[in-house]
């Protein structure tokens, strides 16, 4: 009796478990002591710091917070920070969708899955590399480029003389990305079209010494070559010298009042004939013959290397997404999807109105750990972007490095990691929430 | 204060050095004996002292800085660690600090970063054993490039002759070019190379230092030494003529897209390693025909087939005005922890025998005029040394290392920044010089 009345009274004091006040703090201390060292006082202590100005001695009010939204390195890094927020998570959880969906219908779905979830297992860094190297400009080492470039040149294909331009003295002036002669030319008179700028072992492959042209009665011929001989510079100025090559293949046309009167295309040894019509007009190697090579796009130039930076972001996220979409996929109610069916849904209809709207909490929850993960996003910006465009490229977290570390300015370093904070407060608090729902049922 | 402390540490150093040359006799008996002929080094016996080193060198750089730093262990009998790291060494720095764990010799690349170590009281001066062997090695114009305040508080342990164009020499023959010595020529060289169908300059814009080097030979020699130093400290303002004219000719060669490897865009993604690896590869037709930069470029060659001094060659910066410019760069032993073994390894690293086991390895200078420039592994190695001693005090340091490191040192930055910017528009001079006025004024705070 006796007893029972004291175990009666005790929960008062103790609780279910019978452990005192005391004993639950003395449990709890370590962990509070390590957080509270490692977490709540650095917080602290760069909310204070924020406050103090460079050098930490003197008190600097809300300089610091002004500086934030009047230097143009953080505007860029906030406006950058918005897109990464906005297409980085969409993208990403977008994709994971369709991988997931789509996986659980393919026999090799989980082979598949293993693939895609790969770069996962790649750290930012080494991540980094590999896409500074994939948006490398030079399409013989960059793959992005080397695709694009294929790509385009099955399209349009380069000319044979990109560099080609004219020497000294040339009877040539440049016109609207071609070359035309200054005097006009008469039949019988042989006329020579030299240009520099053109290695020998670039030249078309027929291409044979250059001859000067034969004088033909009521016919303008002429000669174009490389005026420049290897290891010995331009030689005679204006005349094939022995070792010249001809520009075999050179389209020439006859221009009289900007129409084209006549065209021909120049033999291996770089000799040309135009008939009678051409004689009095001017002579024009169009546009055509000296087109640059396609170089492919500047991806890690200003205008693109954010959206390269995201691309390889959703590279490596896109498998996170997917894995945890299907895992919610998985504990989905299959009679669901078959009540739909049966009642004559198709599989896009099943899929917009069943499918997404039951893993929308899952959706929601992927969505908003990729927020997170990219308003911290330092890494991939870092190593991918060169320092030509890492400007164009930065960051929050980026600039707060560089402020903090590069350009000693711990207190503008300190404002931006307070405003950071202040940007992940309310998608936490999202996310707490969720969490708290999930657990109250 | 400062100067009885300097003398205290300078008597302590010295009876430590004295009782510990003994000692070395005793010891330099179980060592090998053979390196240490024909110097008059002594280093104290320092068995069981640690020291800690920090530099910014990588790769290769860093691999033979260590066998120095062997070399120094052997001798005394101390274990140093090199500590690696990151650019800007002087913020890496202070946070060591902060956290009482300052290294105890730092190798700082800017005589601005050595004003700040000693402005912040980080920096100790050098003890006397340390300043006796200063004296005897190097010119007055190196040793006071170390000084802060008149105390010397640096040992340049390593130098950079940043006034060299280094070429193709399979292109140069097949082009019939010559070596340029005046801008002119330069162009005239150039136009050449590029009318034999090779670009004639490779640039790496991605990185903004290369660009600010070909800004100050340029200037330095365009607009006189006096010009160059009042520039340097902020005296004249960048929107002088004289940068404006500098600017204007440096235009001549960056604003020509056909000059320049990959155009304005290309070379704005070049990197420095890059822009000399594809300098000397591809035979006869190499992506460019010449980069400029100091002699470390050899590093780089080295990672190429070509062949120092036959297939790459060099010549010196053309004069743009009436002197050939001679703009150097170099990175200074600092003591930060005032102790016998860091005073010691100072020492060392400004004796010719340390200088000498790094000139045999390669890709480094020494400004120390006791090196015997006969250990440099080739011909253009020891030109480069040659010139770079014979020039004594009329060489220029780098600008952009004397400038504050927010202007003249930070990637994505001020200087760097604006001369990117002026790669990829030319043009625009005058617009270029106000940025530059205003992100210098921002940072040296004028």
């Amino acid at each position: 009796m006796q007893s029972a009345t004291g175990a009666a009274k005790a929960p008062r004091h103790r609780s279910v478990t019978g452990t005192r006040k005391t004993v639950a703090a003395l449990f709890l201390l370590p962990a509070l002591v390590l957080l509270g060292a490692l977490v709540v006082y650095p917080i602290g202590y760069s909310v204070v710091r924020s406050f103090y100005d460079q050098s930490g001695d003197g008190f600097a009010g809300v300089d610091n917070y002004q500086a934030l939204f009047t230097d143009d390195g953080i505007r860029t890094a906030l406006k950058n920070n918005v897109i990464w927020v906005v297409f980085a998570p969409t993208v990403a959880t977008a994709l994971g969708l369709i991988f997931a969906v789509l996986t659980e219908r393919v026999r090799w779905g989980t082979a598949f899955k293993l693939v895609v979830f790969m770069p996962m297992a790649i750290s930012m860094l080494a991540a980094g590399i590999i896409f500074r190297l994939v948006y490398d400009q030079d399409p013989d080492k960059g793959v992005a480029n080397a695709v694009w470039v294929g790509v385009h040149d099955t399209f349009a294909e380069s000319s044979a003389f990109p560099k080609a331009h004219p020497g000294r003295k040339s009877p040539l002036v440049a016109e609207n990305g071609g070359f035309v002669t200054g005097a006009t030319v008469r039949a019988g008179d042989p006329v020579a079209l030299p240009l520099v700028g053109v290695a020998p072992d670039q030249l078309p492959d027929g291409a044979k010494r250059a001859v000067a042209a034969r004088a033909e009665p009521g016919k303008v011929t002429g000669t174009t070559w490389q005026d420049f001989t290897r290891g010995k510079g331009v030689g005679t100025l204006g005349a094939p010298d022995p070792d010249e090559l001809g520009y075999a293949g050179m389209r020439i046309e006859a221009v009289e009042d900007g129409k084209v009167v006549a065209s021909t295309k120049a033999s291996a040894d770089g000799t040309f004939t135009l008939p009678a019509s051409a004689d009095g007009a001017r002579l024009r190697l169009p546009a055509s013959n000296f087109t640059e090579p396609y170089n492919g796009l500047d991806w890690l130039g200003p205008s693109l290397v954010t959206p390269a930076i995201i691309g390889s972001y959703i590279w490596m996220w896109a498998g996170f997404a997917m894995v945890l979409i299907a895992a919610g996929l998985a504990g989905m109610p299959r009679e669901l999807l078959e009540a739909a069916r049966v009642d004559g849904a198709n599989e896009w209809q099943v899929f917009r109105r069943v499918t997404v709207p039951l893993l929308a909490p899952v959706l929601a929850v992927v969505a908003v750990t990729l927020m997170i993960n990219v308003l911290k996003v330092f890494d991939l910006v870092f190593i991918i972007a060169p320092g030509s465009s890492q400007d164009d490229a930065n960051v929050l977290a980026l600039e707060l490095y560089r402020k903090g570390f590069a350009e000693d300015q711990p207190g503008v370093a300190s404002a931006i990691a307070v405003f950071l904070l202040l940007l992940v407060i309310p998608v936490m608090w999202f996310n707490v929430r969720r969490l708290r729902r999930e657990v109250r049922r | 204060m400062k100067a009885a402390a300097a003398l205290l540490t300078g008597a302590l150093a010295l009876s430590l050095t004295a009782c510990g040359g003994d000692d070395d006799k005793s010891g330099g008996d179980k060592s090998t004996g053979p390196k240490e002929s024909g110097s008059a080094l002594t280093l104290p016996e320092l068995n069981g002292t640690t020291l800690e080193v920090a530099a910014v060198w990588t790769g290769p750089e860093q691999a033979n800085f260590k066998k120095v730093l062997a070399e120094f262990e052997k001798r005394t009998g101390a274990k140093v660690t090199f500590v690696p790291a990151q650019d800007p060494i002087i913020n890496f720095l202070g946070s060591k600090i902060a956290g009482g764990q300052p290294p105890d010799v730092a190798m700082l690349p800017q005589p601005g970063a050595i004003k700040q170590a000693v402005d912040k009281k980080w920096a100790k001066p050098l003890g006397a054993e340390a300043l006796k062997e200063l004296r005897k090695n190097y010119s007055q114009g190196w040793q006071d490039i170390g000084k802060v305040g008149g105390e010397q508080y640096g040992v340049y342990y390593k130098a950079a002759n940043k006034s060299l164009v280094w070429y193709n020499a399979t292109v140069f023959e097949n082009a019939g070019a010559s070596e340029p010595g005046t801008w002119d020529e330069l162009l005239s060289t150039a136009q050449t190379v590029y009318d034999s169908g090779v670009t004639p300059f490779s640039i790496p814009g991605a990185d903004g230092w290369p660009l600010t080097d070909w800004f100050e030979n340029v200037y330095l020699s365009q607009a006189g030494p006096e010009k160059y130093d009042q520039l340097a400290k902020h005296e004249i303002k960048w929107t002088d003529p004289t940068v404006k004219e500098a600017l204007t000719t440096l235009a001549e060669i960056w604003g020509k897209k056909d000059y320049v490897a990959g155009g304005a865009d290309g070379a704005l993604q070049t990197q420095f390693p890059n822009s000399v690896t594809q300098t000397f590869t591809g035979g006869d037709q190499p992506k460019a025909a010449m980069v400029y930069e100091g002699d470390f470029v050899q590093v780089n060659i080295a990672q190429t087939d070509a062949k120092i001094g036959t297939d790459a060659k060099v010549f010196p910066f053309p004069k743009v005005g009436d002197t050939a410019p001679v703009v150097s760069g170099g990175d200074a032993a600092v003591v930060l922890k005032d102790s016998e073994g860091a005073q010691a390894l100072a020492t060392f690293l400004a004796s010719p025998d340390a200088a000498e086991i790094q000139a045999k390895l390669g890709g480094y200078l020494s400004p120390n005029k006791n090196v015997d420039v006969s250990v440099y592994p080739n011909d253009v190695q020891r030109t480069i040394a040659k010139a770079l001693i014979a020039a004594g005090d009329d060489f220029r340091f780098d600008m952009s290392d004397q400038a504050p490191q927010a202007f003249g040192g930070t990637p994505g930055k001020g200087e760097w920044k604006d001369l990117q910017d002026f790669l990829k528009n030319p043009s625009d001079v005058a617009g270029i010089q106000k940025k530059l006025e205003s992100d210098a004024a921002a940072a040296y705070g004028n």
